[in-house]
C-alpha cells in the first residue's frame, strides 16, 4: 500500500492532501479548497475559495462569518461521498456538536479518517460519533490527552448545576458556555433533566440557539440576558435564575449587573479544581464536547487503526500510551487549534 | 465521603468569607451526626490519624499507572492530591462510596502501616473528588482557606448561638461532638463540660488608619485619639496567649482557644496564682530586654520542650489586662479599673515569669506618631490604643481598642532568582529572590537578602514573569538566574517589618514579612540599597554566648 503520508500530511497550514490539492481545518490563510470538519471558529475559518462540509457546518459558518464566507460552497451530507482530484471523501459523525463529521479520506486502497473534535457521550443535539471501519490511519485529536481527564456523568453535572440553583436561590447562576455546541447541549440536558423555567442567554448566543432550533433540536423558552431599562433593580428579576453565556463575558461589565452571581464553567477544563480556582469559577460543570482519555484510548482500540496520528492537544501522552499497547503513533504538532477557547 | 468532598471542593473555590460560613452551615445542617461531626473534626485538625506520606501516595499512584503517563499528568495539573485522585484507575461501576464516619473511624484505630492499605482500598471506592478529600485528609492539612475561627462560627451560625458562646466550651468538647450538635439543633441543653480553667473568647482590636493616610470608611479622624479616652500600649512581637490558672489548674491558650501549655512549661510554673490574665507571650534575652520573634519561634510548633531550650530561651508573659481574679469576673469593668487590678495583681504575685506592659504616655497625636515610629526595641511593631472606658469584650468589636503598626520598613533591592509558583500561578514565575550590594572580594557584589512572592498585582506579575524569561542569564530545575549588574537589573521596593539575625543565610539576616511594594522600572540597579542600610536595622545580637 502506498506510504500514509503520500495521501495526507502536516503542514503549516494544516492537514493537506497533495494528490487531492485539498487542506482539512485549514489553520492558516485562505485556501484553494477547504474541507471543514465542524463549526468552531478555529476549525472553520473565513475566506476560503472553495469549501466542502456538511449542511450544517455550512449554516453555521453564515450565521457566523456572513454568506460570502467563502467563494463556494459544496455541502455533503453524512456518509455521501465525493471526488477531488482522484481521491475519495465522505463524512462520519463526530458528536461534537452539530454537523460535527469526521472527514474520510481514500486514495488508492487506502483509507485515513480525521476526527477533528469528537466525543463518544450522548448528546442530544448532534448525531452520535460512528467509528469507521477498516482504518488504516486514525488522525485523532487529542485536547483531553491525558490519563486525569476523566469527565464524570454528565446528567450528575447537570444535577449539580440544579442543586445549586435549589440551594442558594437568591443567587444568580451565571453559566460559561461556549457559544457553539456547549451552550444548547447544557440547554437542552436541563430541559431533560426537568428545569422548564425561561433561561436567559447572552447576545452572542442568540443566533446559534436560534440555528439549532431551526435544525429541530427544541430549546425551550429562551429569554435575552440584556437588559432593556438601565433601571435600577431592574436586575433583581435575575436573581434565582441561570443565565448561560460565554464565559469571558462574566468578568466584565456584563456579568457583574447580575444580583449576587454565582459563575460556573460548563467545559471538560472543570476537572482540574486549579483551572477552575483560577478562573473565579465557583461551580465548575464537567461537561466536555470533548472525547476524555477513556474515550480516546477506547476509541483507538475500537477503530483499530494500522497507525494513530495525532493532530493537537496533549499528544505526548497518547503517543506514550499507544507505545505502550504496542500501537504505532506519530504526533502531527499541529498549531493553531485554540483547545481552551473552544471547549 | 461524598457530601463531605462536595463540601471541601465549594470551600476552596468559594472566596467570600461568607460564602464559605454559608457552605459550613449548610453542611453541618444537613448532615446526620455523628458524620458531620467527623467532618468538624478534620477541618478543625482536630484529629490524630495516623498520617501517609505524600510520597506514598505517589508510590500507589505509580504501582497502577505507567510512571511516565503519571509524570506527564503531575507536570499538567501541578498538584499531587489533585493527579493522583483523578488519574487512579478506579474501579469503573460498581463503588461503594464509604461513609465519613467509616473512613475517620477506622484510620483512628488503624497503625501507619494499615493506615496505608487502607487509603488505598478507599481509593479504588471513591470518585476523584472524594479521592482527593481523602488524600488531603490522611497527608495532612487540608489548606483549604478555611480555618477553625470561620468554622466555629458557622457553627454559631447554624445554631444561632454567638460565637464566643462555643469557643468558652470547645475545650472540653470531643469528636464527634454530638452534644454540641444535638445543642445547636435545639434539642438538648448547652453542653457543661467540666473544664477546669477554661478559655474566655478574647478581644481583638482593629487595625487603625487614620483619615489623612487614606481615605476610606475604615479610617479614623486622628482627633479621635484623645488621651483622656485612650490609654495607650505598646504592641509587642510575641504571640498572644490567655494564661488561666484556677483551682490547681493551670492552662496557657493563644487566642483562639488552643491549648499550648505543653510547650511552656516553665511559664506554667511561674503561674502562682487564682486568675485568668490576658497578655504577650516573648522570651527574655540574657541581657534583660525581650528577644527577637524566631526565638520564641524556635520554641513554638513543638510537642516537647528540652531543659536546654528553656534555659536559654525562657519565656514569660508581659501580661496587659486581666479577666478574672479569684472568683470574680472583672470583664464587665472598664479599663481603668481593670489595669488598676492588673498593676496591683502583677505586684501581689511577684512571679518571674509575669511583668506588666509598660503604659506609653499620651500626650499629642505627633508624640504618638513618633513612639509608633521609633519604638524603643526593635520587637516592638507599634502601638495599641484602648479606650479607658472599654469593657473587655469577646470578638472585635469597632471603636474600643485599635492596633496601630509602625509603617514597614521600605528597601530597595535588585532582582536576582525566579522561581516558578504553585496553584494558580504555576505557569509564571512569581516567586523573587532579591540581593543588595556590598563589597566582595572582586569589588560590588550582590548578596541575597530574601525572597517575596506576593505584594504585587496580577498586571505586574505578568511583567515580571516577562522580565524574568527576557533576562535570564542561567537555570538551575526550576529557578532561573536573571540579569543582576550594576548596569542591568531589576530594582524591586521591598516593605518588610523587621530583620532578624540569621547565621543559615549567607547575609546574615532574615525579613519578616516581606513583600513586593513596588517594582522600579526606572531605577538604576547601581541605585539600590547597601546592605550597611539593612544592618543598622539589626536588633543587638542577643544570644553573644551560645
Ligand atoms: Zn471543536
Ligand atoms: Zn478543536
Amino acid at each position: 500500500m502506498i506510504r500514509p503520508d503520500l495521501l495526507l500530511k502536516p503542514t503549516p497550514k494544516g492537514l493537506y492532501c497533495p494528490p487531492g490539492d485539498f487542506y482539512i481545518d485549514p489553520v492558516r490563510g485562505a485556501v484553494d479548497r477547504a474541507v471543514v470538519t465542524h463549526g468552531h471558529a478555529d476549525h472553520a475559518r473565513a475566506g476560503h475559495e472553495h469549501v466542502l462540509a456538511t449542511p450544517e457546518t455550512l449554516a453555521i459558518m453564515a450565521a457566523r462569518y456572513g454568506e460570502g464566507f467563502a467563494g463556494s460552497t459544496q455541502a455533503l451530507e453524512y456518509g455521501e461521498a465525493v471526488e477531488i482530484n482522484g481521491v475519495t471523501v465522505w463524512f462520519s459523525p463526530a458528536g461534537h456538536v452539530l454537523g460535527s463529521a469526521q472527514a474520510v479520506v481514500e486514495w488508492k486502497g487506502l483509507r485515513m479518517v480525521c476526527t477533528g473534535d469528537y466525543k463518544r457521550r450522548r448528546d442530544p443535539t448532534c448525531r452520535a460519533f460512528e467509528p469507521v471501519a477498516d482504518t488504516h490511519v486514525f488522525i485523532s485529536e487529542a485536547t483531553f490527552g491525558l490519563p486525569v481527564f476523566k469527565h464524570p456523568d454528565t446528567d450528575g453535572e447537570i444535577a449539580k448545576l440544579l442543586d445549586s440553583v435549589r440551594m442558594f436561590p437568591e443567587r444568580t447562576h451565571l453559566v460559561g458556555v461556549y457559544a457553539l455546541g456547549k451552550a444548547q447541549r447544557v440547554i437542552k440536558l436541563l430541559r431533560e433533566a426537568g428545569y422548564h423555567e425561561t433561561l436567559y442567554i447572552h447576545g452572542a448566543l442568540e443566533k446559534l440557539c436560534q440555528l439549532y432550533e431551526d435544525h429541530g433540536v427544541a430549546l425551550g423558552p429562551l429569554e435575552s440576558a440584556t437588559l432593556e431599562t438601565s433601571e435600577r433593580g431592574a436586575q433583581e428579576r435575575f436573581r434565582g435564575k441561570i443565565i448561560l453565556g460565554p464565559p469571558s463575558a462574566f468578568h466584565d461589565k456584563w456579568g457583574r449587573r447580575f444580583p449576587d452571581p454565582l459563575p460556573c464553567f460548563a467545559s471538560g477544563w472543570m476537572g482540574v479544581r486549579q483551572r477552575a480556582k483560577q478562573s473565579g469559577v465557583e461551580l465548575p460543570l464537567i461537561i466536555s464536547d470533548h472525547a476524555d482519555w477513556d474515550e480516546l484510548t477506547d476509541t483507538v482500540r475500537e477503530v483499530d487503526p494500522e497507525e494513530l496520528w495525532i493532530t493537537h492537544g496533549r499528544e505526548d501522552a497518547l503517543v506514550r500510551w499507544a507505545e505502550l499497547e504496542g500501537r504505532k503513533a506519530r504526533p502531527l504538532r499541529l498549531v493553531g487549534y485554540e483547545e481552551d477557547n473552544f471547549e | 465521603m461524598q457530601a463531605f468532598s462536595d463540601l471541601l471542593e465549594r470551600l476552596i473555590l468559594t472566596p467570600s468569607r461568607n460564602g464559605k460560613i454559608a457552605l459550613l452551615a449548610g453542611y453541618f445542617r444537613s448532615q446526620p451526626s455523628p458524620a458531620r461531626g467527623w467532618g468538624l473534626a478534620v477541618l478543625t485538625g482536630e484529629l490524630d490519624i495516623p498520617g501517609v506520606k505524600a510520597g506514598t501516595i505517589r508510590k500507589l499512584a505509580e504501582d497502577r499507572v505507567d510512571p511516565e503517563l503519571f509524570r506527564l499528568s503531575y507536570d499538567y495539573v501541578g498538584d499531587l492530591a489533585e493527579t493522583v485522585s483523578l488519574i487512579w484507575p478506579g474501579q469503573r461501576g460498581a463503588n461503594r462510596v464509604p461513609p465519613i464516619e467509616d473512613v475517620v473511624e477506622t484510620l483512628l484505630g488503624a497503625t501507619r502501616a494499615q493506615g496505608e492499605r487502607l487509603v488505598a482500598g478507599w481509593l479504588d471506592m471513591l470518585e476523584p473528588k472524594g479521592r482527593w478529600a481523602l488524600i488531603k485528609m490522611v497527608t495532612g492539612g487540608l489548606r483549604i482557606g478555611v480555618s477553625a475561627r470561620l468554622t466555629k462560627l458557622a457553627l454559631a451560625e447554624m445554631g444561632g448561638v454567638e460565637p464566643g458562646e462555643i469557643e468558652e466550651i470547645w475545650h472540653g468538647l470531643e469528636p464527634p461532638y454530638e452534644s454540641l450538635f444535638d445543642w445547636l439543633d435545639g434539642t438538648a441543653d448547652k453542653p457543661a463540660p467540666d473544664i477546669a480553667a477554661p478559655f474566655r473568647p478574647v478581644m481583638l482590636a482593629h487595625p487603625l488608619v487614620t483619615k489623612d493616610k487614606r481615605d476610606t470608611p475604615d479610617a479614623i479622624d486622628p482627633a479621635m485619639i484623645d488621651p483622656d479616652v485612650f490609654a495607650a500600649e505598646w504592641k509587642y512581637d510575641g504571640i498572644r496567649v490567655q494564661a488561666v490558672s484556677e483551682n490547681g489548674t493551670r492552662r496557657i491558650y493563644t487566642r483562639t482557644g488552643d491549648d499550648i501549655s505543653h510547650t511552656f512549661p516553665d511559664v506554667l510554673a511561674g503561674m502562682d496564682f487564682e486568675a485568668a490574665i490576658d497578655g504577650e507571650l516573648l522570651i527574655g534575652a540574657p541581657n534583660g530586654e525581650v528577644a527577637p520573634f524566631n526565638e520564641l519561634q524556635q520554641r513554638l510548633n513543638r510537642k516537647t520542650v528540652t531543659k536546654k531550650q528553656m534555659e536559654t530561651r525562657p519565656a514569660f508573659i508581659r501580661a496587659y489586662d486581666i479577666l478574672v481574679e479569684g472568683e470574680e469576673d472583672l470583664r464587665p469593668l472598664p479599663f481603668r479599673e481593670r489595669r488598676q487590678r492588673l498593676e496591683a495583681f502583677v505586684d501581689r504575685v511577684g512571679s518571674d515569669r509575669v511583668d506588666l506592659s509598660p503604659l506609653v504616655p499620651v500626650t499629642t497625636l505627633e508624640a504618638l506618631e513618633d513612639h509608633r515610629n521609633a519604638p524603643p526595641a526593635p520587637e516592638i511593631e507599634g502601638l495599641m490604643l484602648k479606650r479607658w472606658d472599654s469593657v473587655y469584650e469577646a470578638g472585635r468589636p469597632t471603636g474600643p481598642w485599635w492596633k496601630w503598626k509602625r509603617d514597614p520598613f521600605l528597601v530597595d533591592a535588585v532582582l536576582l532568582y525566579a522561581q516558578r509558583g504553585h496553584g494558580r500561578r504555576s505557569s509564571f514565575y512569581s516567586d523573587f529572590t532579591f540581593g543588595v550590594w556590598r563589597d566582595g572580594e572582586e569589588g560590588l557584589e550582590l548578596t541575597p537578602v530574601g525572597k517575596a512572592y506576593f505584594g504585587f498585582t496580577d498586571e505586574e506579575l505578568k511583567l515580571l514573569d516577562k522580565f524574568v524569561r527576557e533576562n535570564t542569564i542561567d537555570r538551575f530545575g526550576p529557578v532561573r538566574a536573571v540579569t543582576a549588574t550594576e548596569d542591568h537589573g531589576l530594582v524591586l521596593e521591598v516593605a518588610f517589618e523587621g530583620l532578624n539575625r540569621s547565621p543559615r543565610h549567607k547575609s546574615g539576616l532574615a525579613m519578616r514579612f516581606p513583600r513586593i511594594n513596588r517594582i522600579r522600572w526606572d531605577k538604576p540597579a547601581a541605585e539600590a540599597d547597601r546592605i550597611e542600610t539593612l544592618q543598622t536595622l539589626l536588633p543587638p545580637d542577643p544570644i553573644a554566648n551560645p
